[in-house]
């Protein structure tokens, strides 16, 4: 069972991410916007989606730095559990609080204001059932696994974490995430949930965050580009020469 | 020197009567789908009036457009590229749906299905934002024709700037139209405000235009451009501007708004610039010299070595040849009556307009004094401070010199001209006034009163290899290149675009060129039977029979 919960669902998971991707990239480049609903009520969005965002951002850092350094690495430069224990509870309760109350905003957002909650499709609801589902999780899992401890004290560090980075290398070890706790084991379960229907959603828009920026010239210039004048390509045959 | 070719356009503002068909026939060519429906790529604003988006043009509510940091560099007004970034989750200098208006449509169908009944049934207004039944109170020309302006007109943004000499009294007013389309700025901010580079000046031409599979609706642009020129598609979620009509400009035809203008005050044409001087023109510390600083920008096309510098940056000798011949260069830099709109947003707006001089006949005409008398319309033009100076507050970021001049220039060419025509010996002193030859008083006379429609638009076709894949000739397009249709799995719009060709461009070009109204003599298996009168039969459809009938 721990084998078909822990490997082959989550690899499941990530193909669909990642096939998803390529193909929604392809077929639907059009489709591919964060869909911004601001034009329709700016005063909760104002609020909310900053909240939501900066602590989604500090959300995911946390979760890089969590599951991705070893335990190993950070006692080598001389961070003790402790220290690393408290910095990583502060953080994350933090960025977690603005996420969930930032989400609180949005989706009642959604759901009270009229034009956006008529321009919710589907896809919008099952997206965020999945994301409510999984941040309800992980805060609870931050608050009762590590501040109030029930059930005993769980370092993560070395049982979760270790369990996603032998997935990633491709040498998957169920047993770890199979003696974890409970509520660890739906967080994960339900964020791979959400990394399967990722493609399909306006979550897209996370990947293409706009880095490119901070680096590029003010303004762009592109040629008419004559392979392709207009909206569509020259049929075969029809190239341009010279 | 590096030569660039932009397309642009100047409006003759005398001439515009504010009828709107410009707006509606660019909406129903571009803007009539759901999501657009607040969506003018044209607007016509009476002036003074709000405009539109409501007080777009008061900067430091919106913050649109560029300016000048401590050390006189260019900044984008809103903040720069980190602070853009900042504020992508919420854009804090973002229109609401209100500063449009709420679009909406009538519940037509109460009245057929109403049953019977005492009172007539209404057809009531519908939000197509919410759905949900609508009061009427604001749309994008609500104050038309100064219409409830001694309620709305003194917080135009404008007016503000000269608002204690005045006093919005019915007696005094002045009033013209302003018909609006993107700018296709030299230097546009919508473009820099692009977090996703999706904007971007076409090399060839200039126009500016929104990729539309790069957009990711981080709604930047919108707020980025000071023109408010850029909307947002609340349907698709993406950026749309108004394009120039490329798929036309590219087979020689004039946009839709130009050629559809009932006043026929519209010119497009070639400018060529040296794209090199642009940053250094737009970063003039004083806002009344932009005006100059960008005209600065423009090359003479009959430069020897202008025309040597096109020809190394690839830019063919036909559009040289047009560049030569355009109506833009001719009206801005020959005749110099053409202004730019709001020079000191720093954008280098390539749409000019010539100021309108009626509002000064107007007042002349109505002492009873002869309106097409120099010294009287001189004199008039010096008096009228108001209108003179809230046109600067328009085209010379306040400064009334160039108003001045342009206006005395119209006067002095009204009655030069009436010389001429009521059959008296024209007087070479009036052109002399405003600095002018006899000479080039009658051709500027030409090209803004007789303004043919080759004289109007210049315009040099994409070249002839290419044809085959411009748009608007579409001899290759099969409906299955583009996946039989639309699949909205992803919500409205998603997937392969469709093509976007106008009109039949040899039928188009046929009937502009033709000196008759039903079609060129010479064409004739071209029927129209909307020009038939009933009577025999139809012209085209049969063959002409022999001579006896
Ligand atoms: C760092 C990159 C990101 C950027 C630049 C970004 C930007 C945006 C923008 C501009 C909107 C539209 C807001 C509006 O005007 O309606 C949006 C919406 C949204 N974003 Fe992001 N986002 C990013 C990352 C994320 C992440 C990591 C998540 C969560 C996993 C996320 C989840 C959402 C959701 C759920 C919405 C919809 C909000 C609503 O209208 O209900 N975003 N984002
Ligand atoms: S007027 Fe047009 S080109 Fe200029 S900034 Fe606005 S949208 Fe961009
Ligand atoms: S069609 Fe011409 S005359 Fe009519 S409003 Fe538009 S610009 Fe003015």
């Amino acid at each position: 069972m721990s084998e078909f919960l822990f490997v082959v669902v989550p690899y499941v998971c990530l193909t669909t991410f990642v096939v998803g991707h390529l193909w929604r990239y392809r077929y639907d480049k059009f489709g591919w916007t964060t869909r911004s609903s601001q034009l329709y009520e700016n005063r909760l969005l104002r609020i909310g989606s900053p909240l939501f965002h900066f602590g989604m951002l500090g959300v995911v850092g946390g979760h890089i730095i969590g599951l991705l350094v070893p335990e190993s690495w950070t006692n080598a430069v001389g961070i003790s559990e402790r220290t690393y224990h408290v910095v990583a509870v502060v953080g994350g309760l933090i960025s977690g609080v603005m996420t969930v109350v930032g989400m609180a905003i949005l989706i009642y957002r959604r759901r009270t204001t009229g034009p956006v909650f008529s321009a919710t499709t589907v896809m919008d609801k099952v997206m965020y059932a999945f994301l409510a589902a999984a941040i309800t999780l992980g805060m609870w899992n931050t608050i009762a696994g590590s501040i109030l401890t029930i059930g005993g004290e769980y370092n993560y560090r070395q049982g979760v974490s270790v369990w996603f980075r032998s997935f990633l290398a491709f040498q998957p070890n169920a047993d770890l995430m199979a003696n974890a706790p409970l509520g660890f084991q739906l967080h994960a379960l339900v964020a791979f949930g959400l990394f399967a229907i990722w493609p399909f959603t306006r979550l897209v828009h996370v990947f293409s965050a706009p880095v490119g920026y901070v680096t590029r010239p003010y303004i762009v210039y592109r040629s008419r580009d004559d392979t392709r004048l207009g909206s569509h390509r020259p049929r075969r045959g029809w190239d341009r020469v010279g | 020197m590096r030569v660039m070719a932009q397309m642009a356009m100047v409006m003759n503002l005398d001439k515009c009567i504010g009828c709107h068909t410009c707006s509606v026939t660019c909406k129903q060519a571009w803007t009539n789908r759901s999501g657009t429906e607040y969506i003018w790529f044209n607007n016509v604003e009476t002036r003074p009036g709000l405009g539109y988006p409501r007080t777009y043009e008061d900067q430091e509510k919106w913050q649109g457009g560029w300016e000048l940091n401590s050390r006189g560099r260019m900044k984008l007004k809103a903040g720069g590229r980190f602070k853009n970034l900042m504020t992508i989750f919420s854009n804090p200098k973002l229109p609401s749906i209100n500063e449009y208006y709420e679009p909406w449509t009538y519940d037509y169908a109460t009245l057929t299905d109403a049953p019977a009944q005492a009172h007539t049934p209404v057809a009531r207004p519908k939000s197509l934002i919410s759905g949900n039944n609508m009061k009427i109170e604001w749309s994008a020309n609500w104050d038309d024709d100064l219409g409830g302006s001694t309620a709305t007109a003194h917080r135009d943004p404008m007016l503000k700037k000269i608002a204690d000499k005045v006093k919005f009294e019915f007696e005094q007013t002045f009033m013209f139209y302003l018909p609006r389309i993107c700018e296709h700025c030299l230097n546009p901010s919508c473009a820099a405000s692009c977090p996703s580079g999706a904007i971007y000046k076409r090399e060839e031409d200039g126009i500016v235009l929104v990729d539309q599979d790069k957009c990711r609706g981080w709604r930047k642009c919108v707020s980025g451009c000071p023109y408010k020129k850029v909307y947002f598609n609340h349907r698709t979620g993406k950026a749309e501007k108004c394009t120039f009509c490329f798929p036309r400009i590219e087979v020689g035809l004039p946009t839709v708004c130009a050629e559809t203008c009932v006043g026929r005050l519209r010119y497009i044409g070639l400018i060529l610039y040296d794209a090199d001087k642009v940053l250094e023109a737009a970063s003039q510390e004083d806002e009344q010299g932009l005006y100059e600083a960008q005209r600065d920008v423009f090359l003479d096309p009959s430069d020897p070595e202008v025309i040597r510098e096109a020809e190394r940056a690839g830019i063919a000798r036909d559009w040289v040849d047009a560049a030569q011949r355009s109506p833009i260069y001719a009206l801005i830099n020959t005749y110099k009556v053409a202004l730019p709109l709001h020079p000191e947003y720093r954008t280098m707006p390539m749409v000019w307009y010539i100021p309108p001089l009626s509002p000064v006949v107007d007042v002349v005409a109505e002492t009873g004094e002869d309106a097409e008398d120099t010294g009287n319309l001189f004199a008039a033009i010096d008096a009228l401070r108001i209108p003179v100076e809230y046109l600067a507050e328009l085209f010379t970021a306040g400064d009334v010199a160039p108003v001045d001049a342009v206006l005395k220039k119209l006067g002095a060419m009204r009655c030069y001209m009436r010389d001429i025509n009521m059959g008296r010996d024209p007087d070479g002193a009036i052109p002399a006034a405003v600095g002018m030859t006899e000479e080039e008083m009658y051709d500027m006379y030409r090209l803004l009163a007789i303004a043919k429609y080759d004289e109007r638009y210049v315009i040099p076709p994409a070249h002839a290899e290419q044809a085959h894949s411009l748009e608007e000739l579409s001899t290759e397009c099969s409906v299955s290149d583009y996946g039989g249709g639309q699949q909205d799995v992803f919500g409205e719009g998603s997937g392969t675009p469709t093509p976007i060709a106008v009109e039949n461009f040899q039928m188009l070009q046929a009937r502009q060129t033709s000196d008759s109204l039903t079609g060129p003599e010479n064409k004739g298996r071209r029927v129209n039977l909307l020009n038939w009168d009933g009577k025999g039969s139809p012209p085209g459809v049969f063959p002409p029979k022999g001579p006896d009938s």
